[in-house]
């Protein structure tokens, strides 16, 4: 159903091989007179894991609810697999009907900062629904794949439990496993752990590094510079809405070329630091 | 001592002998509420008395009406037409709200109109207009505006004391209903919206399985005050001879001139269906406050608070996940 087609004429810089799962190019979004995202040019390949740093008001999080279709942008473009997101080609340009973003919001998967799980359901629910609803998964085979997913989040005792009778974390990781479950072809995360206790960072933190291990394509947008540096393949830097620096993990904390991303880190780190105790 | 004599000490401190146990202590006495206890119960004494002394209620006649058939025909009659206006009022009432919450901005002029206008004129006003209808719209037709018509009615054939009490109230209620459900979905998170619609639910899956089971936790208590009112609200239609349960006594009080025992009659009624209502009401709420609380069915809170006084949540990093999942199996 992820209608794949063999790449797009934009080639991505190095490797031959790498297939681009997720193309934005020139992105451009106002809110008001603000402008929130400046022209962001970002390539996501596949299996690939991207963490997205950066000063709060960077545009990290529009970023991401943009790529998800959350927000409207004001210009430059976003391709998942090849395909236009968005909009349509005909004989002019123009937005895609309410169907047609929901169907390419299928392809994709969003875990949020502040968890967002329905709470009238139960913690199984929470994952079968999209897959039988929307999906047309038969129910029997959801369910089973839920309490499958469940478990490997360390939570399938929880299956029957309504959300708010679980920690944070654990909402966190049912999340996660809603966000899985409909086998998207591109995770995002907006600030997966921002709203969590220090002690129930970590649970999260770990599943989502057992994820990246499965070799799904993720963009995480986050303040853990720990698992940015541990499990991100790439690192981008965003401040004012434009993307700073954008270059492998290890480069990335070992070798920054700006002096606002030296500046960045060293604060990060100190901050990560105090509040990890 | 000086200041930096106590901070010096390092021993534990000793417990106090002669400390008192709290679980022994009696309830404070509170004068002012005594006497408040004794006025209230002489004001119900005296309201009591008033009711059983005072021979002009002439229970025996309420008695003898109660049961009437006409009287039960005439409560029947305010049940069906409160139960006809609220399925209609709240069917109209969703899509004025969604309406008036529309991005489509005629549409949202359109619904705000619709309800500054239903919920600025009085029902009883409405009411009367809707039953003279005929006076403004001798005809009324099925047609293309300005082109052929398919169907064609005379007014008076079609408004009766029925119908145009239906329509008067249900368009009233509607009124209502779009502002109290308008509130609920205003209620739900935004989050609910945007993870909802990243997931990729048509607009009507997500309305109707995510946002109104929500909002239904804020629109159940005032819908329950609306149907209260809506009952009562009915009394309105005996202007215009509608037979409800108003009229009804009234026509009984109008041949036997027993003025009081009769209203007295209606009012035991209105008071008996309001408080069904009322328990109905409990029921719904019940219903739809699941997963609303983090309480969990039973069974839990009090053994955890006794257990360990340690933060229940493991920071055992590493293990995590496992160490969650033994936390809660000690917690049942």
């Amino acid at each position: 159903m992820n209608g794949s087609q063999t790449g797009t004429a934009r080639g991505t810089a190095g490797a031959a091989l790498a297939t681009p799962v997720l193309e934005v190019v020139g992105l451009r979004k106002q809110f008001g007179d603000h402008t929130a995202l400046d022209g962001i040019d970002l390539t996501v390949n596949e299996g690939e894991v991207v963490a997205i740093l950066g000063p709060s008001g960077s545009g990290k999080s529009t970023l991401v609810r943009c790529i998800d279709q959350l927000e409207t942008i004001d210009g430059g473009a976003m391709y998942l697999d090849g395909d236009l997101l968005g909009f349509e080609q005909g004989r002019s340009l123009r937005p895609l009907t309410d169907a047609g973003v929901r169907a390419q919001r299928r392809r994709m998967s969003m875990v949020f900062q502040q968890f967002n799980l329905f709470p009238h359901w139960t913690v199984l629910r929470n994952v079968t629904e999209a897959p039988i609803a929307v999906h047309g998964v038969p129910s029997a085979q959801a369910k089973a794949a839920a309490r499958d997913l469940l478990a490997k989040v360390g939570l399938s005792d929880k299956a029957d439990a309504y959300p708010r009778q679980l920690s944070g974390g654990q909402q966190q990781r049912v999340a996660i496993a809603r966000a899985v479950a409909v086998e998207p072809r591109v995770l995002l995360f907006d600030e997966p752990t921002s709203a969590l206790d220090p002690e129930l960072i970590d649970e999260v933190l770990q599943t989502m590094k057992a994820l990246a291990a499965t070799g799904r394509t993720m963009v995480v947008v986050t303040h853990e510079m720990e698992f940015a540096r541990e499990v991100a393949d790439r690192c981008v830097f965003m401040a004012e809405g434009r993307v700073i620096e954008d270059r492998p993990a290890d480069e990335f904390f070992r070798a920054p070329e700006t002096d606002r991303l030296r500046s960045f880190l060293a604060r990060s780190m100190r901050a990560n630091d105090e509040r990890r105790g | 001592m000086t200041v930096s004599e106590i901070s010096m000490t390092t021993a534990a401190p000793t417990v106090r002998t002669d400390a008192v146990d709290v679980a022994d202590a009696r309830p404070r006495i509170r004068p002012l509420r005594i006497l408040g206890t004794v006025v209230l119960v002489l004001v119900a004494f005296g309201i009591l008395t008033f009711l059983v002394t005072n021979e002009r209620f002439e229970w025996p006649i309420v008695a003898e009406y109660l049961f009437n058939p006409s009287v039960l025909l005439g409560l029947l009659t305010s049940i069906l037409l409160t139960a006809v206006a609220m399925v209609l009022g709240t069917s109209l009432g969703v899509v004025l709200a969604a309406g008036q919450l529309s991005d489509y901005w005629p549409a949202r002029l359109a619904c705000k109109a619709f309800v500054g206008f239903f919920r600025g004129v009085p029902p009883l006003v409405q009411l009367i207009f809707w039953f003279n209808l005929a006076y403004l719209l001798p005809r009324i037709s099925v047609g293309v505006p300005f082109g052929p018509e398919f169907f064609s009615w005379s007014t008076n054939d079609l408004i009766t004391p029925l119908t145009a009490a239906i329509i008067g109230l249900s368009l009233h209620e509607a009124a209502y209903m779009a502002e109290i459900i308008r509130a609920g979905i205003l209620s739900v998170d935004q989050g609910q919206h945007d993870a909802s619609a990243a997931m990729g639910f048509s607009r009507w899956h997500s309305f109707s399985r995510i946002v109104l089971p929500q909002a239904m936790r804020v629109i159940i208590p005032p819908t329950g005050s609306q149907v209260i009112a809506t009952l009562k609200g009915t009394s309105l239609v005996s202007v215009i001879a509608m037979g409800d349960l108003l009229h009804a006594v009234q026509v009984i009080y109008n041949r036997t001139y027993d003025v009081v025992p009769m209203l007295i009659v209606a009012v035991i009624w209105y008071l008996v269906s309001v408080s069904i209502l009322t328990v109905i009401q409990g029921k719904i709420e019940a219903h739809y406050s699941r997963g609303a609380t983090r309480a969990a069915p039973k069974a839990t809170g009090r053994a955890a608070a006794a257990g360990t006084s340690t933060d229940p949540v493991a920071p055992d990093a590493g293990q995590a996940g496992t160490a969650i999942d033994n936390r809660t199996k000690e917690n049942q």
